[in-house]
């Protein structure tokens, strides 16, 4: 009795318990969720099949024992290392499987069959996603070390959409439609966050030192920015379509420039304006993070009061700062998404037609670019302001 | 060296500085103490002019301060501060070559006396310039504070609280550091002090502040024996202003010919060492040493007693 009860606890001690969950998740998932699902056409309802009825046996057994494999080092090892060799795999082998699938669904020549990914698929990439990013926390990686792994999985998704891999599948089947229009909903995409962040950038942090420098104006200022932030996207498009279609009206040179009640021009003021508050909130509160003594003793020395500001107090706010360009950065790359509704383009077109015709594959080619695209701001701003607080603490 | 004439600083209704006039000699060490809020600190960055002055004036070496723009006038006067103020992205060096640089001083003279002055503060620059502040000790961080004011070689230092952040033992030692440092160089320091000690210790002249006005500026002894106010007396202390007085003597000072038995002490022991040397050994004279180990005569409990007694 004492030696099995210690054997136990001996097992339960090697036993990763976050690990576990995932792994028995993953086995779960595999065996009993439907890894696709299968449409005659596109508004036909699908029929979900299993990884077993989805692909041929050699493939399926495969797939199965590599699921199973994944769980098992996720749960017994505890060298971070290995688990996320085991994850990666993991996640390439789902991918593999999934474009597989695909094709061996798909008569020859056949363009309206349609097989996307089932629940079981999702929820294995994610499970796996999760026991990587876990991995890569355990390693604590450097900034250069996490922008390099940005960089690998960014190339090995391009590689596998390249590649062919995916192209009988549902999604590729949309973009292969859309494809004329996708690169410039992206550049549209990518200019309204960018440009509307760059723009807020350029009056925020002057705004910010400003609250930094005049105590009195920081509590109306950030009050009223505050405000601003309350109100809901969808609202604030309405809202500022009237006075910017006024202005179209009035000024005709300013519809010329491409500015009026709906498209793009509500959708970057909109979005600037959202940006604003973190942007001026952390510029402030960096500043007012700086030592005291630091700045007195710069102004003592004779720096002059522009010496002070860029030699001084911003390289010591800087850190502050960046997050906050980071948090209205991904904040303003997923609101771009409802700019659509106005006319305003980006990955949102796709996501609205997708809602209005009921077709899901068409929601997730506007949906997955853009959490693509927030994830890779995410990692390279956080990259950024690790770096910086390394060499200045 | 520094003349501060009628100096006056209102915020609104209130008098920070009430009407100060003060000579500071080139080469001393003046020490200003008071109570918080005696408009000290004031009436310190009224000379390099962080605080403009509402009236009056300051001459450093003749010259009206108001004449220049205050960043370049600062730049030839030291400024050290409690909690060292150093910045913390900039390395050891950087810092220390702050106002060198902002003067343009040349890249090798900058490396020169960033490492001259790190070897003068005892931390080895091979092993010091490229650190960042937060990986030294604060006794270290206050000593470059003091190196960086020092950097381009003002002929006025100004320090406000240098070693307020200092645990005792550090503090002592920095304090004798910056005895030395301002012999070596001749340095005009004016450093500010709520450390009735410290003020003693350091200070030539001791200037007691209180309400923005200035009481009495003197030396220590003359604070001792002849205070000008009720208020400096407070503030010395009265019960142990004898031992106070001891202290402002040195052994070598004191010393009057003769052979010593007794404890033999060093010339630069002060009078207070001498007498609880004394009491501890129940001898009745002390024979006193110079520093190369010769006798430089003697001081007897008589002597020390008629030099601790009032006026």
């Amino acid at each position: 009795m004492p030696l099995s009860t210690s054997l136990q606890s001996g097992i339960a001690r090697r036993v990763d318990r976050l690990g576990a969950l995932l792994g028995v998740g993953a086995i779960v998932a595999a065996v009993t969720l439907p890894f696709v699902v299968h449409k005659a056409n596109r508004i036909a309802s699908g029929t979900p099949r299993s990884v077993l009825e989805a692909l041929p046996r050699g493939t399926a057994v495969a797939a199965l024992a590599l699921v199973a494999g994944v769980a098992a080092s996720a749960a017994l090892s505890r060298r971070p290392r290995l688990r996320l060799a085991a994850a990666v795999a993991g996640v390439t082998g789902i991918a593999l499987a999934l474009g597989r699938a695909a094709d061996v669904l798909t008569p020859a020549g056949n363009r309206l069959t349609r097989v996307s990914p089932g629940v079981g698929c999702w929820l294995l990439l994610v499970l796996f996603a999760l026991l990587a990013t876990d991995a890569l926390a355990r390693l604590r990686p450097g900034p250069a070390a996490r922008v390099g792994c940005l960089a690998l999985t960014a190339l090995a998704a391009y590689a596998a959409f390249a590649s062919g891999l995916f192209d009988h599948l549902s999604i590729m089947r949309e973009y292969a439609v859309n494809a004329s229009g996708f690169g410039r909903e992206a550049r549209q995409h990518v200019l309204l966050a960018l440009g509307s962040v760059g723009a807020a950038a350029v009056i925020g942090l002057p705004v910010g030192i400003l609250c930094h420098r005049v105590p009195r104006l920081r509590g109306a200022i950030l009050q009223a920015l505050n405000l601003i932030q309350t109100i809901p996207s969808i609202a604030l498009f309405g809202i500022l379509m009237v006075p910017l279609g006024a202005l179209a009206t009035a000024v005709p040179l300013a519809a010329e420039l491409g500015i009026n009640g709906i498209g793009p021009a509500p959708a970057a003021v909109a979005l600037f304006l959202y940006a604003l508050l973190p942007i001026v909130a952390n510029t402030s509160v960096g500043l007012g993070r700086v030592s005291p003594a630091a700045v007195d003793a710069a102004r003592g020395m004779g720096l002059t009061g522009w010496q002070v500001l860029s030699q001084i107090e911003m390289p010591l706010a800087l850190p502050v700062i960046i997050t906050g360009l980071r948090i209205v950065l991904v904040q303003n790359i997923g609101l771009v998404t409802v700019a659509a509704l106005i006319g305003g383009g980006g990955f949102g077109t796709y996501v609205f037609q997708g809602v209005g015709q009921t077709a899901i594959d068409l929601v997730l080619l506007g949906a997955i670019p853009t959490v693509a695209l927030a994830f890779t701001a995410a990692v390279l701003l956080d990259a950024l302001v690790d770096a910086l607080q390394r060499t200045a603490r | 060296m520094i003349e501060i004439e009628s100096l006056s600083k209102e915020y609104g209704p209130a008098t920070v500085v009430d009407g100060v006039s003060m000579s500071i000699a080139g080469g001393s060490i003046t020490a200003i103490v008071g109570t918080s809020g005696s408009g000290k600190s004031t009436l310190l960055r009224m000379i390099n002019r962080l605080v403009e002055p509402s009236r009056g004036r300051v001459l450093i070496e003749g010259r009206d301060t108001a004449t220049r723009p205050g960043h370049l006038l600062r730049r030839e006067i030291g400024y050290a501060i409690q909690g060292h103020g150093l910045f913390p992205h900039r390395t050891v060096a950087e810092n220390i070559a702050t106002v060198p640089r902002l003067l343009g001083w040349q890249a090798a003279r900058i490396r020169s006396r960033v490492a001259e002055l790190l070897g003068i503060f005892q931390l080895e620059p091979g092993e010091y310039a490229a650190k960042f502040p937060h990986q030294l000790s604060g006794g270290q961080q206050q000593r470059v504070g003091v190196a960086r004011a020092l950097a381009a070689e003002p002929r006025v230092l100004l320090m406000d609280e240098p070693f307020g952040a200092l645990d005792p033992i550090i503090r002592g030692q920095a304090q004798d550091d910056l005895r030395g440092i301002q012999r070596r160089f001749g340095t005009t320091v004016v450093l500010v002090t709520h450390d009735m000690d410290e003020a003693f210790r350091l200070g030539d002249r001791v200037a007691v502040m209180t309400q923005g006005r200035l009481l009495q500026y003197d030396r220590p002894a003359m604070l001792l024996t002849h205070p000008a106010d009720p208020f400096v007396s407070r503030l010395t202390g009265t019960s142990d202003r004898a031992l106070k007085l001891l202290s402002l003597t040195t052994a070598g000072d004191a010393a009057e010919p003769g052979a010593g038995e007794g404890p033999v002490v060093p010339a630069s022991a002060s009078l207070r060492d001498v007498l609880a040397a004394l009491l501890w050994s129940g001898a009745a004279a002390a024979a006193v040493q110079r520093p190369d180990g010769s006798p430089a005569g003697r001081v007897t409990l008589a002597a020390i007693l008629a030099r601790g007694r009032a006026g």
